[in-house]
Parts: structure tokens; C-alpha cells; sequence
């Protein structure tokens, strides 16, 4: 009976199991609390002034880059300015769903 | 299960799809909510490009008993833009999260349709005369030269096409900290409420700028945080009593009388964990994405990643009634969780009226929830049996009964069945309604919108 009880462990410990073999430095606390700091922080966009301080003082003896169409650069190796933070443009076009 | 047979089962077909054919979804295309107003008349959705689309019923034609009126586009306009919070550094989405119609009390309709931070409320009007014969405007608006002006005359309605409008009557802006999940009217018709993670307001219709916080479970140490609100409903009777769950799977009662701050639950609803099968998931898929009262408000319905439950208000211990969605995806959790989709958050709703009997409330029999692969599930209360149905534009022929689907959890697999490592989970139910008179049923796929309606002899 013992063996059958081995062989009816909740898939969910099982797949537990899985996750954990990929990932070792999961977080001790059940999935909980990371992924409620995330919900809340959802649509952050920082800037960090020391970084952009970091980059300033790096790039002084190389060219400035100028903005790239990469607009997700971390802020740290490139100088962030007001064109760079990305242009939401409402949807001025109908929704497919009225056509 | 459902339409095996039994004269009561109701034999779901094909009506209309609206939206693109083509693939290639774009973003703002991905339908986020979609509710029936009171009659049932209209059918509204909001996307993630912060648009709404209203659909009305055509009248039933009756010559063509064999089906009900088709819904056809009434109105579509934007509600909400995306916007920067420069003070925050906060970008926040014009996705309509929920949309909820207020009863009609004149000509016009109106809908309260909210974003992450802010709650509009539409008016939605017709317009199918217009005044013509100004006495000192030509007919294009241009001013009439005055020196030609010698007779006075009255302008007179004339007839036009209809033209529908929306307006933005009031907007609800500034009260919400952290994301709007949850919008609901109450009983009273006067009042609403809104919900975001942390707190709940109470709102005037005709007041914007001033809202009631009732509920608020921010934690003085943002370290200490272990749940946060997930949706949140008036009672549809009792204008002083709402619920709202949460994260970690409790449903929350309060009562308005009791006090000014609702901190303090009237009631509170968990279902015991049995501690052996806790696991990294358990909080995660025990988190409520959805709560609904019936309509006598005597039951309540929760949605969990895993299953549908039905609580009796009179029982806070466990739910009275738990029906599986998808069991075999308890053991793909790890994938699941790398793909997101464990945090994919369900609605669930309730029928509407049985339509052979007017005269008593409607019975609550059935539930619906959307799945994976554009399944989605019913369960009926009564019988116990339950289906599984698939919006699909290869179920396109009107008045053709849609074919049950099944999915082979394990084993050998049968013809017409589809294995869970062939379930496309890009392929997202979320969002179904009821109508709340007849057996006609909205769903929504990822960006189409499938009405489906009962086999009518």
C-alpha cells in the first residue's frame, strides 16, 4: 500500500518538483508575495538619476549615442532622454470588431 | 454530459462572429471585457486599445421563428486613452478592464466602463430627427446675409438617420492608487463601487469628485502584504452588502451599517487547505479571478485557476458546490507557471432567466467559464452533467448544433479527442456572458467575438 501512496503524490508537488530542478533559486516563500509586489508595480517606468549620472561620467570620452530604436535600453549604459520614453498614441483606429 | 439528451439540455448553435479573420492579432484588437446590458438588447466589449463596442438586437422579425433577432453594431467610440503619470513615473493602459450597464431609466443608455485608474460613465443616445428651417442659418450653417432676412419662420423636426451618440457624462478620476479590477452598480441605482488591489470606494453617480473609501487592507509595512482584493460585487438585493475576494482565495462579506470602514468582514468564506497538498501553486491557482452573485443573491460563484465554486451565504466553511474546469492541467503547472498562464484570470457567469417561466426569479442553473484552446465549459447544477463547447469559425453554419469537445487527460487517446499537450493555450476564454432573458451567449476569444444561441424547434 505504501508503494501506491508514493504513486498517487499530488501532481502538484510532482510538477513543484519540476520547477524547482529549473529554477533553484526560486523563493523560499510559496508563490505568493513576488508576484503580488509585481501586480502592484505593473506600468512602473523608472528612471534612475544614478544612472543616468553613471552614463553621463562613462560616455565622457566617448560620443554620445543618440537615441536608438531600441527604446527599452537599460538606463544604466545609455543617456535616457524625454524622446526616448515611448509614445503611447491612442488607437485612432476603429475596432476590427465594428467593421 | 449536457445535450446527450433529456428534453431540459440545451442544444447550443452557431449564430454570428464578429472581428478579423486574419491571425495576426494586434494588441488593442484583444477583446477585455463583454457584458449584456439589463434587457439584453445590447451587448457591449471593451479592448485593450481602450475601445467599446455596442451591439443591439434586431427586433425579432416574426415570420423567422426558427431564430432570434441577429446583433448588428450600434455604437463604437473610445473611452479611454493610454496616459503617463509623470509624478509616478507610472504608465497607465487605456484596456478597458470591465464595463457595467446601469438600468434604463429614459431614452438613453448608459455604461460605466473603467481602465486601471479611471471609471467613465457613458451616455449612449439616439438622435433620428434634426431641426431644419433656421431662421438667420442656411441649411449648411452658414450665417444668412440679414439684409436678406425679411420673414420670420420656426424651424421644424424633420426625420434623419439615426445617429447614435456617446458621451462621457462623468468621469471618476484620481481615487485609485493601485489598478481598478472591479466596477459594480448597486441595488440602490445610485451608488457604485470600485475596486483595486489594496482598496474599495464608494462612489455617486452624480458626484466625481468625491469617493467613500470602504475597504482598505494596505498593510502599514508594504513588506508585510500577503493578499490583495481581486474583484469585488454589490449584492443584488441588499444595497448595503457587497463581497470581494481575494488573492488568496477568500471571499470577504461586509456590511455597509456596520461601520464606515468595512475593515472588518460581515462574513468570511474559505474553504479549508488540506496541508498536505500545499505546494509552490497552491496560493497562486487559489486565487479568485472572478466572484458573481446569483441573481437572488442567495448564492455566490467564484472562479479559481482550476475550478468554479458555489458558496451558500448562509455557509462560510466551505462552498457548497465545486465543479473542475480543467483538473488535467494540475499536473502541467510547472509549464503553466513558466508561460504565465497560470495567472491567466477567468470570469464566470451565471444563466439568465429560464425562459419558460417569467413569473418566478430566475433559477440559477447553470454556470459558464471560459478554458484553453477556445474551450469553454457549462456545468449544470440540477443534472450534474456538464459540456464542453468550442468557439470556432469551423462551427460557422447557423442552427447546426455545436459538437461536444473532450480532452484526454492521460492514456490512450480516442478519436475526437484532443490530448493536453495539443491545447493551444494562446487560445484564451476569459471573458463570457449570459443574456440575462434568453438562452443566448456571448464569448469572447482572443480578439472575435462568438454568439451562440439555443436550438430553437
Amino acid at each position: 500500500q505504501d508503494m501506491q501512496e508514493k504513486e498517487t503524490v499530488a501532481p502538484e508537488r510532482a510538477e513543484e518538483v519540476k520547477l524547482k530542478a529549473k529554477y533553484p533559486n526560486l523563493g523560499q516563500k510559496p508563490g505568493g508575495s513576488d508576484f503580488l509586489m509585481k501586480r502592484l508595480q505593473k506600468g512602473q517606468k523608472y528612471f534612475d538619476s544614478g544612472d543616468y549620472n553613471m552614463a553621463k561620467a562613462k560616455m565622457k570620452n566617448k560620443q554620445l549615442p543618440s537615441a536608438g530604436p531600441d527604446k527599452n535600453l537599460v538606463t544604466g549604459d545609455h543617456i535616457p532622454t524625454p524622446q526616448d520614453l515611448p509614445q503611447r498614441k491612442s488607437s485612432l483606429v476603429t475596432s476590427k470588431l465594428a467593421g | 454530459f449536457l445535450g446527450a439528451g433529456g428534453g431540459n439540455d440545451i442544444q447550443w448553435c452557431f449564430s454570428q462572429v464578429k472581428g478579423a479573420v486574419d491571425d495576426d492579432v494586434a494588441e488593442a484588437d484583444i477583446i477585455s471585457t463583454v457584458e449584456f446590458n439589463h434587457s439584453g438588447e445590447l451587448l457591449a466589449t471593451g479592448d485593450k486599445g481602450g475601445r467599446v463596442v455596442i451591439f443591439q438586437q434586431e427586433q425579432e422579425n416574426k415570420t423567422q421563428s426558427h431564430s432570434r433577432g441577429e446583433y448588428n453594431v450600434y455604437s463604437t467610440f473610445q473611452s479611454h486613452e493610454p496616459e503617463f503619470d509623470y509624478l509616478k513615473s507610472l504608465e497607465i493602459e487605456e484596456k478597458i478592464n470591465k464595463i457595467r450597464w446601469l438600468p434604463q431609466k429614459n431614452a438613453a443608455q448608459f455604461l460605466l466602463s473603467t481602465n486601471d485608474k479611471t471609471i467613465k460613465l457613458w451616455k449612449i443616445s439616439e438622435r433620428d430627427k434634426r431641426p431644419e428651417g433656421y431662421n438667420l442659418k442656411e441649411e449648411d450653417g452658414r450665417y444668412r446675409d440679414p439684409t436678406t432676412v425679411t420673414t420670420l419662420r420656426v424651424p421644424v423636426f424633420r426625420p434623419m438617420d439615426l445617429m447614435v451618440e456617446a458621451s462621457p457624462r462623468r468621469i471618476f478620476a484620481n481615487a485609485h492608487t493601485y489598478h481598478i479590477n472591479s466596477i459594480s452598480i448597486n441595488s440602490d441605482y445610485e451608488t457604485y463601487l470600485s475596486a483595486d488591489d489594496l482598496r474599495i470606494n464608494l462612489w455617486h453617480l452624480e458626484i466625481t469628485d468625491r469617493s467613500f473609501n470602504i475597504v482598505d487592507i494596505k498593510p502599514a509595512n508594504m513588506e508585510e502584504l500577503t493578499e490583495v482584493i481581486t474583484a469585488a460585487e454589490f449584492h443584488p438585493n441588499s444595497c448595503n452588502t457587497f463581497v470581494y475576494s481575494s488573492s488568496k482565495g477568500t471571499i470577504r462579506l461586509c456590511d455597509m451599517r456596520a461601520s464606515a470602514l468595512c475593515d472588518r468582514h460581515s462574513k468570511l468564506f474559505e474553504e479549508p487547505e488540506d496541508p498536505s497538498n500545499r505546494s509552490f501553486f497552491s496560493e497562486i491557482i487559489s486565487s479568485i479571478s472572478d466572484v458573481k452573485f446569483s441573481h437572488s443573491g442567495r448564492y455566490m460563484m467564484t472562479r479559481d485557476y482550476l475550478s468554479v465554486k458555489i458558496w451558500d451565504l448562509n455557509m462560510e466553511n466551505r462552498p457548497v458546490e465545486t465543479y473542475q474546469v480543467h483538473e488535467y492541467l494540475r499536473s502541467k503547472l510547472c509549464s503553466l507557471y513558466e508561460n504565465d498562464c497560470i495567472f491567466d484570470k477567468f470570469e464566470c457567469c451565471w444563466n439568465g432567466s429560464d425562459r419558460q417561466n417569467f413569473l418566478l426569479p430566475p433559477l440559477c442553473s447553470i454556470v459558464m467559464t471560459g478554458s484553453y484552446n477556445n474551450f469553454f465549459r457549462m456545468f449544470d447544477r440540477n443534472t450534474k452533467r456538464d459540456i464542453t463547447l468550442e468557439a470556432s469559425r469551423e462551427n460557422n453554419k447557423p442552427r447546426t448544433v455545436l459538437k461536444p469537445r473532450k480532452v484526454c487527460a492521460s492514456g490512450k487517446r480516442k478519436k475526437d479527442e484532443i490530448s493536453v499537450d495539443s491545447l493551444d493555450f494562446n487560445k484564451k476564454i476569459l471573458h463570457t456572458a449570459w443574456h440575462p432573458k434568453e438562452n443566448i451567449i456571448a464569448v469572447a476569444t482572443t480578439n472575435n467575438l462568438y454568439i451562440f444561441q439555443d436550438k430553437m424547434n
